[in-house]
């Protein structure tokens, strides 16, 4: 069968350094494609290129066997290629509907748009995906699921016949996901095409048929998934062998192996008018503490209660050398506490600013000297942060945003550590980071953890977890409803206990 | 190649346009080369070069101000209140030292005014410094009862008239403030943060940066560079017209900021660029008014350079 898109010999450099070296993607009709690689590997410029978003330097580009020259991601889509963004690009305060026929609408005889035929067709879209909802709401007073799913039924009704995932479900509780898996299925029924990007590698054998693999600019394997496993998937993204990576174990925090010292952070009933209720944790020297539960249990929320970023209506905070607590993050931050955030983009990075400038925003009062900022200890502090992470940049001068993901969170990781916290807040510190990132992420953040560090994580891996904490709280509608202790935990037992909480708030 | 010429011009644009602009005037306007015409391009271009510095800070914490002209119409109607006061004139050296502390003090405040609205009170900046706009410019009228002040005053004056190794002394005052504002800019923790603070302000406030107090001290700056310019404005004409001084200054500021590189949305602070757009734009100006051309035109032509600048720095955005 003809394949609906071939590229081959892709080549696209930036500024003299190399991108893609003749990468390669071919995707059947009807099929579930996967493109995964790490940070870097070049997915996102591949895909950039197919959308129009950038042009390549050399190469071929076939769409149903016609070559394709696309300009822009607007020609892309009048050619049926689709792309729903990692970050959503709708317009939340407008209606669903506005939304979903924007640039599309339909016209009265007037040249006026006909509200009438364009919230009927809205509706009819979307109830094609299973939801109902009233079309004249503000798509922003939905939830990210029905944002999400408002972007697939738009490339859709676009009439795609290649829709492209980009991270689809990095925002999504599991019952959405499951939302989300149906329509891609029901898309694969039409004869549509999807090419699927994620990080999750349990996904794509859930819903993908074959999978591209990237590493370096260039396509390294392409995989039938129903022939390969998930460590065979590592193996090719890395480079290695499966059975050494087998050997090593899939995480690199070490819980309920470790000698724990005196209480650093005792929170107790914390309740703020974000969502918590009554939650209450305490995190000792040199152990990790993990905060378990759904999305939306208010694992965040503690984490930003505790940093005193929300406002306390009950309840106290207390670290060592802090007894009162803080009442804002600056002060959080001299009392030696550290907030790794879950949103790189919109509560981490200046994206503008220089990988140094941003690495050492937070110790820049440490930094002053006779009222200026020591450049020679600030770019001796970087370098040193640089190469003790493995941070890949091409100078410390460079914008931050230029960088990879998983570099971008190094840095953001080394601007905590560079402050020599007692206690590090780390709330998803290695989500939509590749694979090998993530265990160098994981074996830094235990190397601290040994020498001491306090470590309050938050992650939606229940691997990471049960592999990583020393004691787990599970949380469940703002409240901390039990604790579970390593060794001992297991994935079936963390599971358990956060589905038993939930059957004993709905008895 | 192409994209890289693009990108080669668009850094250096305004210098590129400085040099055209210099050598357009060589060539046809008459008298260019004569040291008369650097010294009324000097002091023209000082007042607008000062606030336009004190603009770019408050662009790169991503907000605007608009109530710089109004300022310069107080500061510029207290000062002769002041020297011209019989306090003043049986203390000549404490009445001029007076005349120009206390309406710059008198503009800071102004500024911490339009600083706290924006800072505590979250109110979006345009807005914010839009009730000064129109209050300060009434509030300097009230002062003088709308009247013309009109004096002779040798030393106030040499803020606007006098010279030092041959060149005005505004146009030294325009430097100094220059390297002073880009040493601070550049090399002092609230430098840095008024960058953070642009570039994104819910990262700077987790990492302990005090927000509302670099906000604060963004407006209270801009504010203090307008009355400065006030000064100097009134120093110039050897009279206050409280309805005139710093009329559409504002315009003139956020231009010559946003020729200069800075970017609207917040995040850079380009000091050196904002006194350059200042130049150009005076430049243009004079061009035009030299070579006879109608005063209006030479408004179209300035809107011209903006919407030039502007789509450089799209280019340049890529």
């Amino acid at each position: 069968m003809q394949p609906l898109l071939k590229m081959q010999g892709i080549h696209k450099s930036f500024a003299g350094v190399a991108a893609l070296t003749s990468a390669e993607l071919e995707i059947a009709p009807g099929e579930v494609h996967a493109v995964i690689g790490q940070n870097g590997a070049g997915k996102s410029t591949l895909i950039k290129i197919l959308t129009g978003v950038y042009r390549k330097d050399s190469g071929e580009v076939a769409f149903d066997g016609r070559p394709l020259h696309v300009q822009s991601p607007r020609e892309a889509q009048d050619n049926g290629i689709s792309t729903i963004y990692q970050e959503l690009s709708l317009v939340p305060l407008r209606s669903v509907t506005e939304n979903v026929i924007m640039g599309y609408e339909p016209r009265t005889a007037l040249g006026l748009i006909d509200w009438t035929s364009a919230h009927a067709r809205t509706r009819e879209i979307l109830a094609g995906f299973g939801i109902n909802i009233d079309v004249t709401q503000a798509l922003g007073s939905y939830s990210t699921a029905i944002q999400q799913l408002t972007a697939i039924a738009r490339a859709v009704s676009l009439n795609a016949r290649l829709v492209i995932m980009d991270e689809p479900t990095s925002s999504l509780d599991d019952r959405e996901v499951e939302t989300l898996f149906g329509v891609v299925r029901g898309l694969k029924a039409r004869g549509v095409s999807v090419i699927y990007i994620s990080h999750f590698l349990d996904e794509l054998f859930q819903i993908c048929d074959r999978a591209t693999i990237m590493r370096d600019g260039q396509t390294v394997a392409v995989r039938e998934i129903a022939d390969t496993t998930k460590l065979g998937l590592i193996a090719d993204m890395l480079g290695r062998d499966p059975e050494e990576i087998a050997a090593a174990g899939m995480t690199e925090l070490g819980g309920g192996q470790r000698e724990t010292g005196e209480v650093l952070l005792e929170a107790t009933n914390l309740h703020t008018d974000r969502m918590l209720r009554d939650v209450s944790v305490t995190v000792h020297k040199g152990e990790i503490v993990g905060l378990g539960g759904l999305l939306g249990s208010g694992r965040t929320e503690a984490a930003r209660a505790i940093f005193a970023m929300d406002r306390l209506r009950g309840g106290t905070v207390s670290t060592h050398l802090h007894p009162e607590g803080f009442s804002n993050p600056a002060e959080a931050i001299r009392g030696g506490v550290g907030f790794l955030t879950e949103d790189r983009k919109a509560e981490g990075i200046v994206p503008d600013m220089s990988v140094r400038e941003n690495l050492t925003l937070a110790l820049l009062p440490r930094l002053v000297r006779r009222g200026t900022i020591d450049r020679v200890r600030e770019e001796e502090i970087v370098k040193k942060f640089v190469d003790a992470l493995g941070i890949k940049l091409a100078s410390i001068e460079q914008p931050i945003r230029e960088l990879s993901g998983g570099n971008q969170q190094k840095v953001l990781l080394a601007r905590w550590l560079a402050l020599e916290p007692d206690l590090l807040i780390l709330d998803e510190p290695t989500r939509g980071v590749d694979v090998g990132a993530k265990f160098e992420i994981q074996s830094i953040i235990q190397e601290y953890v040994e020498k001491g560090v306090g470590v309050l994580l938050i992650s939606s891996e229940f691997e990471e977890l049960v592999e990583g904490a020393d004691r787990i709280v599970v949380l469940q509608d703002g409240v901390s409803v039990t604790e579970l202790q390593n060794p001992g935990i297991t994935e079936q037992a963390l599971i358990g206990a956060i589905a038993q909480s939930h059957e004993r708030a709905t008895a | 190649m192409d994209a890289f010429d693009w990108k080669h011009l668009s850094r250096h644009g305004g210098l590129v346009a400085f040099a055209a602009l210099l050598l357009i005037n060589i060539l046809i306007t008459p008298n260019f080369l004569q040291l008369q015409t650097l010294f009324v391009n000097i002091s023209q271009v000082a007042t607008i070069a000062i606030v336009a510095v004190g603009m770019t800070l408050v662009i790169a914490t991503a907000g605007i101000d608009l109530s710089v002209g109004a300022v310069m119409a107080v500061a510029g109607a207290i000062a002769p209140l002041i020297f011209l006061s019989d306090f003043a004139q049986a203390n000549p050296s404490l009445g001029l030292f007076l005349a120009i502390v206390v309406p710059v003090l008198v503009s800071v405040v102004c500024g911490l005014f339009n600083g706290a609205l924006v800072a505590f009170l979250g109110v979006q900046p345009i807005i914010a410094t839009l009730i000064f706009f129109i209050s300060g410019r009434g509030i300097a009228q009230v002062l003088t009862n709308g009247n013309l002040q009109t004096f002779t005053h040798p030393g106030f004056s040499y803020l606007g008239t006098g010279k030092i190794l041959g060149l005005p002394f505004q146009g030294w005052l325009v430097l100094v403030i220059a390297i002073v504002v880009w040493w601070m800019a550049n090399r002092t923790m609230f430098g840095r943060r008024i960058l953070a603070v642009g570039g994104n302000e819910n990262a700077a406030r987790l990492t302990g940066t005090p927000v509302r107090r670099v906000k604060l001290g963004v407006y209270a700056i801009s504010a203090g560079l307008s009355g400065i310019a006030g000064l100097i404005v009134v120093a110039i004409n050897s009279a206050s017209d409280a309805a005139r001084i710093g009329n559409l200054m504002e315009l003139d500021a956020i231009a010559a900021a946003v020729v200069g590189g800075t970017l609207l949305m917040g995040g850079k602070a380009p000091i050196f660029g904002a006194i350059l757009g200042a130049v150009i734009i005076q430049l243009v100006k004079y061009t035009l008014l030299a070579n006879g051309v109608a005063d209006e035109v030479a408004l179209i032509a300035k809107a011209a350079i903006i919407v030039l600048a502007v789509y450089v720095q799209q280019g340049r955005k890529e």
